[in-house]
Parts: C-alpha cells; structure tokens; sequence
C-alpha cells in the first residue's frame, strides 16, 4: 500500500479496539441480564466513539460518546427500570435459526466487500468528488476552519433542517405516547407478571432516592453542574474552530438537568426547568433555524443561502448564519432530549430506598 | 494478499458486528434487548461510513491555520487548505453526526412504546404479548 | 557554563514516558484486580486505581510531553474534572450496594446476594 509507519502503528490500535468492540458485542448477545445489556451497550457506544477518534472523525466521535454513553443509556436504563431487568433466554431452535439467518446475510455481505476500495484509499470514489470539493473551498467560501461545522450548517444546512426537523418530531412521539410528565400513572398498574424481576440487584441509577446519604453526591453534583452548562456553551461557541456544534452542546446541556434529576429529584428539574419551557424550546429551535431561511429568501437569496446575511462580506455573512442556525439546533436538540427524558421519569413511582 | 486484508480487515469487523445486532434483533423476543440489538447494528452502520472516510496519514478534517487569525492573509486564495497536510474527508462525518441524534431520537420512541406496550399487556417478551393478544381476541370474539 | 536546557528538555521526555509507563502499569494492575477479586468491596478498591491515580498519571505524563500548550491547560482542566468526578462515582456504586444490604465476602463463605434473600422471604 506505500504507507508510512505511522499509519502501521495505526492500524495497530485500530486492531486492538475492534477487538474490544467485537467481545463487548458477543457479550452483549449472550447476557439476558437487562441492566448489565445496557450498561455493555454503553461500554460498546464508547468503544465506538474511540474508534472513531483514531478514523479522524472527532466530531462523530465527540456526538457518539455524548449520545450513546450518556443520553441513550439513561434513556434505556429508564425504560427498564419501567418495565423488566431480566430477559427471558431465547430457545435453542430459535437461537440456531437465527444464527442461520445471521450466517447466510453475514457471508452476502462479507462477499460484497471484495469490491470495496481498501482502508484508507485517498483515491477512493468516497474520498475523490464532492467531500474533496468541500475541502478546498471551505475557507474562501464559508472560513470556518472546522469543515465539518462548515458542510454541516452551511452546505447541507438543508439536510439538517429535515435532521433537526426529524428531531422534533421524535421528541413529539414521545410525548405523545408518555406525555411530558406532568402526569403520574397510578401506582400499581401491570402488577401480575414480571414484579419478582423488578426486584433483583440495585443499579447505580437508585441515586434517584432523595435521601439524605446522598450528601457527597448533591454537593458534587453541585459544583459540576454549573461547569457542564459552561461546557456546553464552549462547544456550542467553539463549534467552528474545534470539534463541537449545536448537536453535542445540546445533548451535553440536556445531560447536565439530567444529572441534576438523578440526584436532585424529578420535582426539584420540574422547578427550575418547567415542561413547558422545555414544550416550547422544542418548536423554538426549529422555528430559528427555518425563519433564518425565510430572512435569507426576504433578503433576496436562496433558502438558508447566508451570504446576503451581510450586505459587504459573504463570508461574515455565513459566520453569523452558522451561529444563528447552531443555537437552533441547540435549543431543539437539548429540548427535545429532556422532553424525552421528562416523560420516562415521569412515570417513576419514586424510588425509595426500602424498594431496593 | 496482505495489503487485500489489512484493507478489507475493518469491513469484515463492521459486518461481524453488524451481524450480532441483527442476531440479538431476530433471536430475543424482549423488546428492549432488542432495541439494543437496533443500536449495535445502527453504529455498525456509522462505523462502515467513517472507516470509508479515512485517509491513510491523514488528520481531522480542521485546518490549523484558522482564517484570518494569526496568519496574514485573510480569506484570501493564499491559503491552501490542504497546506500539504492529508486531511481525512469530512462528508461522512456530517451525515453521520446528525444520524447519531436522530437514532437516539427514534431509539427513544421506541423505548417509550416499549413502556407503553408494558403498561398494556404486562409484559416485554415477544411470546408473551402475543398470547395476551391472543386472549384478547379470543374474548372479544 | 553549561547550557542545561537540552537536558532538561530529554529529562522531560524520559519523565513522561516513566509517567506514560506507571499509568499503564496502574490500569493493567487495576483490570486484574477487577477480574480476580473476590467480592464487590474489594473490586472497587481496584476500579479506584485505575480511576484516579492511573488516569492521573497518564494525564500528567501526556502535560508534560505536550509542554506550555494550550493542549496541557486543557489536559489540566480534564484531571481536575476527573478528580471530582471518579471518586464520588465510585463512592455512588459503593453507597448503593450498601444500602442494598450487599455484605463484604468475610473469609471463605461468600454471604448471600440480597437478591436471592429477598425471593426466599416472598
């Protein structure tokens, strides 16, 4: 291949966690245990999120850890928590037919890959047309050094819109299906099966009693809280010259109230974060992000087209459009994830230390 | 030979992984095992598209020189944006960023139905709600 | 007059290798007590090694290679968060187990998990 040194060592470490991928994946497959699946599941999200540090993608690796290890694996800890923490283990005849299944598409694709270009080949057509393109005309048409903030708020802004606009609707569903909390459900709903499974090991997540024995916890938690939002604010601000953005500072900004939930209480989050507030942040950030594109079409260009933002400088022009349309992924994306997050705890009864 | 696996090596990783998400989709019947099962083979997916977008030698796609700080020129063509550096290619890295959160997104709806199933029928095995339909449409026959 | 400051400068770089090095050595010390330990109380006592005092070597070791760059500020700010953050996790994990009615292993006789106490009382 004519590769340098450097990129053997490279390919060392690449071996070496995705051997760690791959056992925390068959680990995975064989626990029926819930809550260990879940935590694994984390485990293997920041796995992936290391891997893609050394494939050069930090901004992807920076979203992965934010939202597989935090967000995703509170969110499943809350749904199991809900319902069951033991799987019931899958039949031998089932097993060995789903291994059939997995072994003929696995043995498809594998055959599929003969033509991929190699690993790491600049000339590949991933590699050669339109991701080229973006590099070389990132500083004289956008100047934002990280090209991957640049691509994605200025040229697929677009595309973002439909993400974020996909975002919001998810955040809907949820709400529609769980409500926002506002509401708890009766206690003692669904109590014939699947209450001996409720009761086994305690997890981490019983932090969520508020008793007294969780001083060291409160008084930490007090003093991180502030710096997480502070963080969040960084990468939302340094999105254009570091990895960052409005999608991870928002999930980082929802997983700091998340943690003062945990350990504050769903009231003391409901306080000084209202449902409504956070109903309302949901639509806002859609709302920026859309009517900046009105604003550009008023202002005779195209939708979403920030050039005309300034009537001198183009390029001053795409930097207050990359700010503006980044607050409104913030604000939908950290809405939206605490609206979620809002219904799940919402249908806790309380847990209390005499549960465990 | 060697150059054809040291190249093919991460995609036939990607696949085994991607192949134990789809065996823990179709083997359990719990659903959120199963939804699990979703997430491993959705960043299968993530990690196919990113190992694609590496370049041998090659570095985060974010220059060093930022525009107009601390370099002369400003904005300017002067600029090289490659500076004879490799920089791995960034298109990927969009799509799949805003994938991430829209698959938390989705993963999220789908663990609230999880716990609404729940609350319906009892239950989170596959085999089991099935019968409690059963039984429902048995009585309302 | 000698000038010292080449010799400082492949001190430094050996300093942080040495520092590079414990660190390693700390984690694989800690992932090995964490697999052979026996029970729950002792095994964090070996999460807490590679908590804290290998994670903090690593990152001393990675300032000091990295020298006065804003890189070693932010490696700071890390070590200072990690330094709040990984003993009051481990004291949670430990709390909870606790106050779930977990018993250290006394001896040779593992005590019952309270899981299994709980089903034979129903």
């Amino acid at each position: 291949m004519g590769l340098d040194v450097s990129f053997d060592i490279f390919i060392v470490i690449d071996l070496i966690i995705m051997s760690m991928l791959l056992v925390v994946g068959i680990a995975l497959v064989r626990l029926n245990n819930l809550f260990a699946v879940v935590m694994l599941y984390g485990v293997y999200s920041l796995l992936a999120a290391i891997w893609f540090v050394s494939l050069d993608a930090v901004d992807v690796a920076f979203t992965e850890a934010a939202v597989g290890a935090g967000i995703s694996t509170v969110l499943m800890l809350g749904a199991m928590l809900l319902t069951s923490r033991e799987a019931k283990p899958t039949p031998a005849l089932r097993r060995w037919l789903s291994l059939g299944v997995v072994g003929v598409t696995g043995m498809a694709l594998f055959y599929a890959t003969f033509d991929m270009p190699n690993f790491g080949d600049a000339n590949s057509p991933a590699n050669s047309y339109v991701g080229l393109q973006y590099m070389y005309d990132t500083i004289t048409e956008v100047g934002v050094p990280n090209v991957v903030t640049a691509i994605l708020a200025s040229y697929r802004a677009f595309d973002t819109f439909g993400e974020v606009v996909v975002v919001l609707t998810a955040g809907l569903g949820v709400m529609l299906i769980l409500g926002i909390g506002t509401t708890r459900t009766r206690d003692g709903e669904s109590p014939q099966s699947g209450d001996e499974t409720t009761q086994s090991a305690p997890p981490v997540t019983t932090v969520l009693a508020t008793e007294n024995h969780h001083i060291v916890l409160q008084v930490v938690a007090k003093i991180l809280i502030p710096i997480i939002v502070l963080y969040a604010l960084y990468v939302q601000f340094h999105g254009d010259y570091g990895p960052g953005g409005g999608f991870q500072a928002g999930v980082i900004f929802a997983s700091a109230v998340i943690l003062y939930s945990l350990i504050f209480g769903m009231d003391e989050t409901r306080r000084a974060i209202p449902a409504k507030v956070v109903q309302f942040g949901t639509a806002l950030g859609v709302l920026i992000f859309g009517g900046l594109g009105l604003v550009t079409i008023a202002m005779g260009g195209k939708f979403l087209d920030y050039d005309v933002l300034t009537a001198a400088d183009p390029i001053l022009g795409q930097h207050v459009g990359i700010l503006i349309i980044e607050v409104g992924v913030l604000v939908t994306v950290a809405s939206v994830m605490l609206s979620i997050y809002y219904g799940f705890a919402g249908r806790y009864r309380e847990l209390k230390d005499q549960d465990w | 030979m060697v150059d054809f696996i040291v190249g093919h090596f991460n995609y036939w990783v990607i696949i085994t992984l991607m192949m134990t998400g789809l065996y823990v989709i179709i083997s359990t019947g719990n659903l959120v095992k199963k939804l699990v099962g979703l997430g491993v083979f959705q960043t299968s997916v993530f990690q196919l598209y990113i190992t694609l977008s590496k370049v041998a030698g090659g570095r985060p796609p974010i220059f060093d020189k930022l525009p107009g700080y601390g370099t002369e020129t400003k904005y300017g063509a002067a600029v090289d944006p490659l500076l004879g550096v490799i920089y791995s290619n960034p298109l990927p890295h969009v799509l799949i960023l805003t994938a991430i959160v829209v698959g938390v997104s989705t993963l999220a709806v789908g663990l609230a139905l999880v716990v609404r199933i729940r609350e319906a029928y009892g239950s989170i095995e596959g085999d089991d709600i099935d019968e409690a339909e059963y039984k429902i449409e048995i009585a309302s026959s | 007059m000698i000038d010292i400051m080449p010799y400082l400068e492949i001190l430094r770089y050996v300093l942080a290798g040495a520092l590079l090095f414990g660190g390693a050595v700390f984690m694989i010390i800690g992932a090995v007590g964490m697999l052979r330990l026996p029970d729950f109380y002792a095994r964090i006592h070996a999460a807490g090694i590679t908590d804290t005092l290998a994670t903090v070597m690593l990152i001393a070791g990675m300032m000091l290679h990295s020298g006065f760059t804003q890189t070693t500020a932010k490696l700071a700010l890390v070590a200072i968060f990690l330094f709040l953050t990984s003993p009051t996790a481990t004291h949670a994990v430990a709390n909870a187990a606790h106050k779930a009615g977990l018993k250290p292993r006394l001896g040779k006789v593992q005590p019952p998990h309270p899981r299994d106490k709980m089903k034979g009382a129903k």
